[in-house]
């Protein structure tokens, strides 16, 4: 849609009426990486505002989800025990996915929400469904002290996998924006997304049974892939469980997940930035 | 060489969707997922030939091929009727809607006001919505930072600046969102009648920055529908007329030809049933007239003419004191008058029952200067509430008078024309 001029130093825009499939245009965003940091930054001061908990309720949620799985799987299902106490196992399948399931409601959500900007301001619209990840990237990061007290309690010591860590997190991110930004661009067209999201979050969470199920297999068990090692979901999150706790490192999990991610959050936004054009007109 | 236009647009038309239902009205439908879903679905049916192509839907052309060009520095507005493509052309312009067809260059930093205040936040406070707003309009932290002090000092919230915005009133919300659109720094600025807003004082203080440091150098391209304001910022127009220029040229031509078709001399009208007529569930208008001594609607009138604005109304609201307001604006937009019924011996302040009223208001001969004349009325209902306004009700042509002139030639500059006892006495001789 714009491209730099070769000579002249100052921009020049070209607006022309194609449609189609565009390259993603990563320089432009890293151009309006301000707007995204005030946009994430906003999405932030606004969240906790006039409530009585504020941040804290960041770590409500993934606490609550957590007793409440212990409490019913461990009471009322036969839960294979792992070398963790439970709860931890099921902590920090929960951070992560707390993390990833607001943050693809947020994003989802954030294009629509925004209408009033879409229709009147220009800037890479990109910049909305990712400030609503980053923003849920900071409560992430509150519940991740949270884990390293209790990690400390029980008496945890990180191994050589903590420095897995960052990339698994950074994957996470990506399937985050990714699918964030195929929901978002979806829901300004159709509205029908707001009814299927919630439902969407739920069945993904009874999907990734890495969350509740100590599934990890042994290395050696059977040497194959499993159809769950396709799930990228489950494989980040064995992977965040692994390199906190340590044991194993699911590196089958991770890698299959993880390109997976890589791919949704590349046609993610390649779907969004085919349409974004048209937001301003049917939104 | 010629330097290259700043804006260059070439043949760009603009098509909406037309949902079915709505098709008297230029708005795009929502298309559902079963629609789209069944579209899917049926793709391969309709590709052997074994159901129908469905028509293709209605289509309105906000923009039919319009093309034009500004070279850097020109300050040019942006005229044309509700509906008439204006601010289709600027959110194009802006990026924010893409053309069907057609293309469109610009050269410089672009910067666009298509409504001020947009990205404010309700919870964020003065100081941050600065910063917020600055970033989504294009400013880097760097340059909000340097212009911070004077954005605040131009909006006068210097005090509010930690409260959040949802706190402000009206007025301080409006000036602090204009002072941070007023210091955007850019080449190319569009702006799409964002003066319409603030108090009078205020305006006048934006025109100002606007006119003054604020526009120098840039090249500017606004809609407004305050032809006073035109007429003092831009040196040239563009009519726009259902997606189409009409007419491009000299700011002073091009508005004035505007206001003249657009609102062709009416001196009387009437509508037959309450049904038809124009109003709303407080009142609406039977018939108004301009007419001259002798209750005359028809012939010419000139600057010594005296006249009367009458009109007649039904009040459907039992009970509320109404007041009629008329406003006699000229060609270039300004109100050369505004007068109220409260000086109406019989019905001033009293509460109207439901029924036909005829207010008749008296304007002296000698006071209006020649020229078209619009007449605007507006009904206020219990010393205040604006119930209902029709700004085009009446146009009034007002022709010159040889006599009154003298030897005096050319054009007679006022918004009136009275006529002023004069004396003048020889006091002594200079020696």
């Amino acid at each position: 849609m714009s491209q730099p001029a070769p000579s002249d130093s100052s921009e020049f825009t070209v607006i022309t009426a194609v449609r189609g499939w565009r390259h993603l245009d990563l320089a432009g965003l890293w151009r309006a990486r301000e707007v995204l940091q005030f946009l994430s930054w906003r999405d932030l001061k606004v969240r906790y505002k006039q409530t009585l908990l504020g941040v804290a309720w960041a770590l409500v949620q993934p606490v609550a989800m957590s007793l409440v799985f212990v409490y019913v799987l461990a009471r009322y299902a036969q839960v294979p025990t792992g070398p963790w106490p439970y709860f931890l196992h099921v902590f920090t399948g929960m951070l992560p996915w707390t993390f990833f399931s607001t943050a693809i409601s947020s994003a989802g959500n954030s294009v629509v929400a925004s209408e009033r900007v879409v229709t009147k301001v220009y800037f890479p619209r990109l910049c909305i469904p990712f400030a609503a990840v980053l923003a849920g990237l900071v409560d992430f990061v509150l519940g991740f002290f949270l884990l390293a007290l209790l990690l400390l309690g029980f008496g945890v010591a990180p191994s050589w996998t903590i420095l897995m860590l960052p990339i698994v997190v950074g994957l996470l991110v990506l399937a985050a924006m990714g699918l964030g930004s195929l929901l978002a661009a979806l829901m300004v067209a159709y509205r029908d997304i707001r009814f299927v999201m919630p439902f969407l979050i739920q069945l993904m969470l009874f999907a990734t049974p890495s969350i509740y199920l100590q599934t990890q297999a042994p290395a050696d068990s059977r040497g194959g892939l499993r159809l769950l090692d396709f799930h990228p979901l489950d494989g980040l999150i064995s992977g965040f469980r692994a390199s906190v706790l340590g044991g194993p490192f699911p590196w089958v999990g991770v890698l299959l997940g993880g390109s997976l991610s890589i791919a949704l959050f590349y046609f993610g936004c390649l779907y969004f930035r085919r349409v974004e054009d048209d937001f301003a007109d049917i939104i | 060489m010629a330097t290259p236009p700043a804006i260059e647009v070439s043949h760009v038309i603009k098509r909406f969707r037309l949902g079915v239902a709505q098709s008297q009205v230029g708005f795009p439908t929502y298309r559902t997922l079963r629609d789209s879903l069944k579209d899917m679905a049926l793709w391969p049916l309709r590709q052997v030939g074994l159901m129908a192509t469905p028509p293709p839907p209605p289509m309105f052309e906000a923009l039919a091929d319009v093309s034009l060009s500004i070279q850097p520095g020109e300050v040019v507005g942006l005229v044309g009727r509700n509906g008439a493509g204006k601010s289709t052309l600027l959110k194009i312009l802006s990026r924010i809607s893409r053309p069907s067809e057609g293309e469109v260059r610009m050269r410089g930093r672009v910067g666009s006001l298509l409504e001020v205040g947009t990205s404010f936040h309700p919870e964020l406070t003065g100081r941050e919505n600065i910063f917020l707003n600055g970033a989504i309009l294009g400013m880097s932290r760097h340059e909000i930072r340097r212009k911070f002090d004077e954005i605040v000092e131009f909006s006068e919230v210097a005090r509010f600046l930690d409260v959040p915005v949802k706190r402000y009133s009206s007025g301080m919300f409006i000036r602090l969102a204009f002072g941070v659109a007023a210091h955007l720094e850019c080449d190319v600025l569009l702006i799409d009648e964002v003066l319409a807003v603030g108090d009078a004082a205020f305006q006048k203080k934006c025109l100002g920055h606007m006119s003054g440091p604020g526009l120098s150098g840039r090249t500017v391209f606004f809609v407004s529908h305050n032809m006073a304001a035109l007429q003092s910022l831009c040196t040239r127009a563009i009519w726009l007329d259902r997606g189409r220029v009409v007419q491009d040229g000299p700011v002073a031509d091009v508005v004035g030809a505007y206001l003249r078709t657009s609102f062709a001399p009416s001196r009387a009208r009437s509508w037959a049933t309450l049904a038809d007529a124009p109003g709303n569930d407080e009142v609406r208008i039977k018939s108004a007239r301009v007419l001259a001594p002798g209750g005359v609607t028809e012939g010419r009138l000139n600057i010594r003419t005296p006249l009367q604005f009458e009109i007649e109304f039904w009040n459907l609201k039992p009970g509320s004191a109404l007041a009629v307001v008329f406003h006699l604006c000229n060609e270039q937009g300004t109100i050369v008058f505004r007068t109220v019924s409260i000086r109406d011996p019989n019905w001033h302040g009293k509460a109207f029952p439901r029924g036909l009223f005829r207010s008749v208001c008296e304007v002296p001969g000698d006071l209006l200067n020649d020229g078209t004349h619009f007449l605007e009325v507006l009904f206020r209902q219990n010393e205040g509430l604006i119930v209902y306004q029709n700004d085009q009700l009446l146009t009034i042509d007002i022709e010159d008078d040889a006599e009154r002139r003298g030897s005096c030639h050319g054009d007679w500059p006022g918004a009136v024309r009275p006529d002023l006892a004069w004396r003048t006495e020889f006091l002594e001789p200079l020696s």
